[in-house]
């Protein structure tokens, strides 16, 4: 069954969409967006250093997006500049340095569009096991930081003070933003990660009225937009992240019309 | 000297700075099992840095502080919540400790927001929310209470319930209380010891003592000096079940 490359992309795609359900909340609640996206244009530069070392893909994405983080982390504690500055700083060298790697690499055939966009042509059965096993192991990782990340993204002071070390759950779910870039850009393109990050999350707040709610939403969403995406992608031969993306954009506005309507009856 | 086992949380000459501007310094205060000890002090005495040394909030301190306990319930004077997650008073509840429903059901009773469980957080007034903070922390029965002016924004009688409600907890949970108000009427009924700041300790000890001191005068004026010997002064009696008075 998992000889037809459709199929292989549609379970990629779904273990992707468990994942990015949950992750994508913290990014909404942690305003971390556009942390996310800065995560993502680093990861050019591991894929290119994959190629060149002939190592795996997914493994030199997630060290080389855990570099930035920590990087970052470090910037701005010795730097007087912005966070948004930084993020953008790290964002376009590292985007501009993997292009600059990807010229000297003319012994490879490169298919950058894949790359930015996402390919579903390209997923083998090796990247079914990295995105699966990958995928389960963030989750649970997740799962047990959940306490205190969400406690300290509700407030910071209130779980330092009552002992739920949040300064540790915020390095680790760094580490895991990471991982999940790591394992979905040959799905999605590593310039539309943070879309399948942030628009199901974004949806979901528009319809629920807790944070379970809407971390589960957050997932259905993003499950129905890999569905969705990929089927229109194959009748219509489109790059699968932004068919995925546009059907998740699809489910926004669906979901903005029942915010409508609630304000209606709270009227 | 022997080990007080009953100590929660002791600061030894703390102070906090930021950029080389100290925000507090030089306090020794020690909070015990049963005890409510007060901070009072103007606008910026620091106050609420204190408590944050406390908490261990602030890491980067100077002199030391020792904490006995893990289990403690914290309603900051500030708190910013941001409305982008949809937030239940249920689900805030809930937030460091897992609890059941009868004992969120119960704390919410004890501070009169039970009907307001399943509201968003984002929707309630000042009062309200600040009922539900002190709720969830007394929900965890904690062993040490940290309260940053726990009563703003809540109306008159409120307040009054509050702080006896506060009371009663330190005597049936006989947790250590470290208490901020500027409220010297109403905190003075139930405190056992008072922290005066202005950016270090200017004086402590009990009510009366704080109150005669020349230090408290100069900070406060004359008149809360009298509030505070005039509450000493009216409890020279006791209430009988009766509901006579009966001289000390």
């Amino acid at each position: 069954m998992l000889d037809d490359f459709f199929i292989r992309a549609l379970v990629a795609g779904i273990g992707v969409a468990f994942v990015t359900g949950p992750l994508g909340c913290f990014v909404i609640w942690r305003r971390l967006s556009y942390f996310g996206d800065t995560l993502a244009h680093s990861a050019l530069l591991g894929v290119t250093l994959a190629f060149t070392m002939e190592f795996n893909i997914a493994l030199s994405v997630f060290l080389i997006s855990s570099l930035i983080a920590l990087s970052l982390i470090q910037l701005q504690k010795r730097t007087n500049l912005p966070g948004d500055a930084l993020l953008g700083l790290l964002a376009h060298s590292s985007l501009a340095v993997g292009l600059v790697v990807i010229g000297f690499l003319t012994f490879i055939r490169f298919d950058i569009m894949g790359l930015l966009f996402g390919d579903i042509l390209a997923v083998t059965v090796d990247d079914l096991l990295i995105i699966w096993i990958g995928g389960a192991l963030i989750l649970l990782i997740l799962k047990l930081i959940w306490k205190p990340l969400f406690a300290s993204t509700v407030n910071y002071e209130l779980a330092e003070a009552e002992g739920l070390n949040p300064d540790r759950a915020k390095a680790i779910f760094t580490i895991l933003m990471a991982a999940i870039i790591a394992i979905s850009i040959k799905m999605v393109g590593l310039l539309l990660i943070t879309g399948m990050l942030i628009i199901p999350a974004a949806m979901a707040r528009n319809i629920s009225t807790s944070p379970q709610k809407m971390v589960i939403y957050s997932i259905i969403g993003g499950l129905l937009s890999v569905i969705l995406g990929l089927f229109s992608s194959l009748e219509f031969n489109t790059s699968s992240g932004p068919s995925i993306i546009s059907a998740a954009l699809l489910l926004f506005i669906l979901s903005l019309f029942r915010i409508k309507q609630s304000i209606k009856l709270k009227n | 000297m022997s080990i007080n086992q009953n100590i929660l949380v002791k600061l030894k000459n703390a102070g906090f700075r930021i950029n080389n501007k100290s925000l507090v310094k030089g306090v020794s205060l020690q909070v015990e099992k049963g005890k409510i000890v007060t901070l009072i002090g103007p606008n910026g005495s620091g106050k609420s840095t204190t408590a944050k040394i406390a908490l261990g909030i602030y890491k980067k301190i100077d002199g030391e502080v020792e904490k006995y306990t893990n289990k403690i319930g914290y309603v900051p004077q500030k708190i910013s919540i941001d409305w982008t997650l949809p937030l239940r008073v249920n689900d805030f509840m809930v937030l460091t400790e897992n609890l059941n429903k009868e004992t969120i059901d119960e704390a919410l009773s004890l501070t009169g927001v039970i009907h307001l469980k399943d509201k968003n957080l984002g929707d309630l007034s000042g009062g309200e929310f600040q009922r539900v903070l002190l709720a969830r922390a007394i929900s965890k029965k904690p062993e040490l209470l940290v309260l940053d002016e726990p009563v703003q924004g809540v109306d008159f009688t409120g307040e009054i319930a509050l702080y006896e409600l506060i009371k009663k907890i330190s005597d049936e949970l006989n947790c250590g209380i470290l208490l901020i108000s500027h409220d010297l009427h109403t905190v003075m009924s139930a405190t056992d010891h008072v922290v005066c700041l202005n950016g270090h300790v200017c004086c402590s000890g009990s009510p009366l003592d704080v109150a005669k001191n020349n230090e408290y005068k100069a900070l406060f004026g004359e008149q809360a000096s009298q509030i505070l010997s005039r509450y000493e002064h009216r409890h020279d009696h006791i209430h009988t079940d009766e509901g006579e008075i009966k001289k000390n």
